[in-house]
């Protein structure tokens, strides 16, 4: 067994909450620039430039791109030849996402009971999925997620019948109804297959991609650009302006289902697509 | 680009249209949902305002904690719609401008036209952006809502898009049927 220590765990959430809000991806900025080429609507331009000069600023400054530094999500690949030392996983990244939102500066946006809604104070806790995979490093991915956006997503639970176009009419109409709300442009994550509760997580998972990698299944890459055609003609555009560009990238996550079923899920994410990986 | 400085008169909205983009200087005041709520619950009391708000403009947002040295933490636009049924009694009040992101209720639309009001949008998630042109920022109605207080904001060319004229018109609508290729 190889150890790590409880605390190099709390010190790496931390820092990786205060980088994902602070410091956009590469992948992000330049995606922006391709999108300043095709865009042909002088305001939908004017806002690409504005959110290129926006991730330059949070960057060298270390302020987060947006104010709603967002859920805590934290993808965790824990190898099963490892030892936490000194207490637990979960702990250890609650007690990260405390120290990163307090000590980065970041909004806190947790409540702790969705009725009673009284604010945590430290945005935990966090939402952790946890694979156990093999060998013995421990992967964490901290992906902070905006309420604007999560709010535009959904679930349906879409049978064999319904096929490609009824997948394909579900994503576009649910995008079409988010218009504006999800700041655009938007990154759209979609799950097929699995169940009820799989096919969400598929779909938030798929938003790990990085933009411009190509799904390794050719029969849905093509189904990604696919999408991302039909969503790009919507005329939504940047911030709902009007324009060609609605949403940057599509990723499609899938699992086996079973023979009655064909779930759907469409997690939507605003153009701060934020997720800082690091390994121990 | 037009560059406009508050507070606004009725000239000053009535030049402004749907997808002009604008430089707003002067004060604005932030406001979200329990404000809102409040200052409301003031007008239909009769009682008076903690904060005049004739000829303003309220801003929907709550910022990031700002950071040492900072006038304010990141502060991009939170979504309108929450504040929609509130909205024509402000209009009604005297209150000219909201800035915001996402759509308005028919409601608020019509408010706009009766009593010469404009809704703008700035870019959702330009919150490092927009902090830049914050030079000054004071709680100073409502401390007890924390995050939630009424705080008064010194700007210095705050860019924002018209959505919503004094005409009736609409950006979200109009700009999404001008590129629709579906």
């Amino acid at each position: 067994m190889r150890e790590i220590k409880y605390q190099d765990i709390v010190d790496t959430v931390a820092r990786l909450c205060v980088e994902a809000n602070c410091i956009i991806g590469e992948d992000i900025v330049e995606a922006f620039r391709k999108a300043l080429q095709i865009e042909e609507s002088p305001t939908g331009r004017e806002i690409l430039k504005q959110l290129i000069e926006n991730t330059e600023i949070a960057k060298k400054e270390m302020i987060p791109a947006c104010q709603d530094t967002g859920t805590a999500v934290v993808f965790v690949e824990l190898g099963s030849g490892v030892r936490i030392t000194d207490g637990e996983l979960f702990d250890a990244i609650n007690k990260g996402v405390a120290k990163g939102y307090t000590e980065g500066y970041l909004r806190k946006s947790i409540v702790a009971d969705p009725l009673r809604r009284k604010n945590t104070g430290d945005n935990t806790p966090a939402v952790i999925h946890v694979e156990i995979v093999s060998g013995d490093r421990l992967k964490i991915t901290v992906a902070p997620k905006g309420g604007g956006s999560e709010n535009m997503s959904e679930v349906k639970m879409l049978t064999p019948a319904h096929g490609w176009e009824g997948i394909k009419n579900f994503v576009v109409d649910r995008v079409l109804r988010s218009k504006a709300n999800p700041c655009p442009p938007i990154l759209v994550g979609v799950g097929i297959g699995g169940n009820f509760e799989k096919v969400a997580y598929l779909a938030k998972k798929a938003l790990l991609r990085e933009i411009g990698s190509v799904h390794p299944d050719p029969f849905y890459a093509e189904k990604e650009k696919e999408l991302l055609e039909e969503i790009n003609k919507t005329g939504i555009g940047p911030q709902g302006f009007g324009g060609r560009i609605t949403a940057l990238a599509v990723f499609i996550e899938t699992y086996p289902c079973h023979i009655a079923s064909m779930p759907v899920a469409v997690n939507i994410n605003c153009h701060a697509a934020r997720h800082k990986t690091a390994v121990l | 680009m037009k560059r406009i400085t508050t507070p606004l008169t009725d000239e000053i909205v009535k030049d402004l249209k749907a997808g002009d983009s604008v430089l707003i200087s002067g004060i604005i005041y932030t406001g979200r949902d329990l404000a809102h709520k409040r200052l409301v619950d003031a007008i239909n009391n009769n009682q008076p305002l903690p904060v005049d708000l004739k000829g303003q403009i309220i801003y929907y947002v709550g910022p990031a904690p700002a950071k040492p040295g900072y006038p304010i933490g990141p502060a991009g636009p939170t979504t309108s719609e929450r504040m929609d049924p509130y909205t024509p009694t402000l209009l009604a009040y005297g209150m000219k401008g909201m800035i915001g992101k996402g759509n308005r209720s028919p409601e608020v639309i019509e408010a706009l036209k009766k009593y010469i009001g404009v809704y703008f949008a700035a870019v959702g998630g330009a919150a490092a952006l927009i902090a830049k042109r914050i030079k000054k920022a004071e709680v100073v109605a409502y401390d007890d809502l924390g995050p939630e207080a009424i705080m008064r904001l010194e700007v210095e060319d705050f860019p924002v898009v018209v959505v919503n004229d004094c005409y009736g018109n609409d950006l979200y609508e109009e700009g999404m049927k001008q590129y629709r290729r579906l």
